[in-house]
């Protein structure tokens, strides 16, 4: 496979088209906004949080069709999550992308680790991580836009 | 031995017919692969590539010439000195300037505005006066005029634009009034390629006794520059994307204003004579060049302009024109594409969207097919509001491209169809 078609995977694409968990979550208690200045990518998450778990979780926004997937999927794969194991997928999900020799990260995440080939474009990175940083800024409760730069 | 100045008299290209192929190979930088593919480098609007006579002026400088300027008595300090002032009347010839100290070397396009910013308007903008900027300005040209209205109490006004990206000159002059102390627009839009009509709307402003300011940064490469034709007040480019080096612009001032107007920083070189009592400021253009200079910078952007020149700016924009109108049929005709900026006057900026996929997403297609486009707002977020887009993308082209390379950005097109359907 291409590096271009190990980046577009059929299952990014998808989610791109049909984003899963998108538009406003009412009822949520935490929120925050990212935005990628570079791009224009921006992404708001809305979280219902209760005794440290992530009953629901929703996002809406613009930007490429990794960040939009990367969201999509994020929220798919975070609902019913407590925060430590969100923090724990984050910290997997960034090392794939930004570690060398990222298998072992790759294994253990799931469906999320069709983000692979994307450490293959490093200006690109950022597009995928800007939702997991959006959630992290919300479920620590800050009100200021969190930025890529 | 080949002397600095040898390097600097072989820069001017022979140009009988338009030879692209000839052209191209006076630019290293574009024979290269990218991702295994040629590289199609259509990001001109962001830079230029260097013909080979500028690098090789910056080599020998550094070589042969190296030395401070107007400051040694040393053989060196003296060349240095020579080649540096030499520049200085070549962008004076090249903005057809009347005089050499009109022409203040600065860091750039962004430097050029931000010292009139400071100096000219610090001076002469006050509480509840008024600039003039336009809709479709590049954020250079938007940020130091806001500084400067936050700190003295003044009001930006913002020229409209139309749906073709045209600015509204009735708008404009109903926006022209007692209040307004400076007008400053780009002579051609970098997010659109709207060629504007700065003569006539330097006329209007004039009229009401309003200096302008014209944002040259996207046409001194593409069109010829005459800033006594345009009778504007400040003219404002950069280097790099006119061939030069990186690090060295230009701000033409009318020497009445530059006179007039206070230092914009001190230090070295810009002084007469200097006490702890009073320091006495150097004459033009000094006064403004606080600071060893970009030696190196500057006589380089003079190696360029003599190239551009060379070429003929007349013959440039007719090339540059024909380019446009051949990638604007390969755009109209590739699948799901949508122009942004289709102004009459245009120059060879093509900004699009791609339906249904985000400009970043074809930016990165194209380049894996070794194709150099910008994606993004183009530091002109403005722009992409006033047109409903987060982002586009953008071809910016030069005379050294081809229509092949066009073509290669047709077929790129459609790979990004292929890919997301």
């Amino acid at each position: 496979m291409s590096e271009l078609r190990e980046l577009y995977q059929q299952v990014i694409l998808d989610h791109n088209r049909k984003p899963r968990n998108f538009g406003k979550l009412d009822g949520a208690n935490r929120t925050a906004e990212g935005y990628n200045p570079l791009c224009g990518d921006q992404v708001r998450v809305y979280l219902d949080i209760e005794a440290g778990v992530i009953r629901d979780i929703r996002f809406e926004g613009s930007g490429c069709a990794i960040s939009k997937a990367a969201a999509s999927m994020m929220t798919a794969s975070l609902k019913g999550k407590t925060i430590g194991e969100a923090d724990q997928l984050f910290g997997r999900f960034h090392d794939m992308l930004t570690a060398a020799g990222n298998g072992g990260a790759a294994a253990e995440l799931g469906k999320l680790a069709v983000f692979s080939g994307v450490c293959e474009f490093p200006s690109r990175i950022k597009c995928a991580t800007l939702p997991w940083h959006t959630v992290r800024a919300a479920l620590a409760g800050k009100d200021e836009p969190v930025s890529t730069e | 031995m080949i002397t600095a100045r040898d390097a600097r008299a072989a820069a001017a290209p022979a140009a009988a017919l338009w030879d692209v192929e000839r052209i191209r190979k006076d630019f290293p930088a574009l024979h290269q692969r990218v991702h295994g593919k040629p590289l199609v480098y259509l990001d001109n609007a962001a830079t230029s590539q260097k013909p080979q006579a500028v690098i090789d002026a910056l080599v020998a400088y550094y070589s042969l010439e190296n030395s401070n300027v107007h400051r040694g008595v040393h053989l060196l300090s003296e060349k240095a000195t020579q080649a540096y002032e030499e520049a200085r009347v070549r962008v004076q010839r090249f903005l057809n300037a009347a005089e050499a100290r009109e022409i203040v070397f600065v860091r750039g396009a962004t430097e050029g505005i931000n010292l009139v910013a400071a100096s000219y308007g610090r001076t002469w903008i006050g509480a509840g006066d008024e600039v003039i900027i336009s809709t479709i300005e590049h954020h250079s040209n938007i940020v130091p005029w806001q500084l400067l209205c936050e700190e003295r109490g003044a009001l930006l006004r913002v020229i409209p634009v139309d749906d073709a990206g045209e600015l509204l000159l009735d708008e404009y002059a109903r926006l022209l009034g007692a209040r307004t102390k400076l007008v400053a627009v780009s002579h051609i839009s970098n997010a659109l390629g709207t060629v504007n009509p700065v003569k006539r709307m330097i006329e209007m402003a004039h009229r009401q006794g309003v200096p302008v300011l014209v944002d040259g940064a996207q046409a001194a490469p593409h069109l010829r520059v005459d800033v006594r034709e345009l009778d504007c007040d400040f003219y404002v480019f950069s280097g790099h994307k006119a061939l030069g080096p990186t690090g060295i612009g230009v701000l033409y001032g009318r020497a009445e204003w530059l006179e007039r107007m206070p230092p914009y920083q001190g230090g070295g070189d810009m002084i007469a004579s200097v006490t702890f009592e009073k320091t006495t400021y150097n004459a033009l253009p000094y006064k403004f060049e606080a600071g060893t200079p970009h030696i190196a910078g500057v006589i380089g952007l003079g190696v360029a302009l003599d190239y551009l020149s060379g070429l003929g700016l007349d013959r440039v924009a007719a090339h540059e024109r024909e380019l446009l109108t051949y990638g604007t049929a390969t755009l109209q005709a590739a699948p799901g594409v949508r122009i942004i900026g289709t102004a009459r006057d245009k120059a060879s900026v093509l900004s699009f969207i791609v339906d249904g996929v985000h400009a970043h997403d074809v930016g990165t297609i194209l380049d894996h097919a070794g194709i150099a486009v910008r994606a993004g707002h183009h530091c002109a977020m403005p722009v992409m509001r006033r047109f409903g887009v987060p982002a586009t993308v953008r071809a910016s082209l030069a005379f050294y491209n081809t229509r092949e390379e066009l073509d290669a950005l047709g077929a790129g097109l459609r790979e990004v169809r292929e890919i997301f359907g």
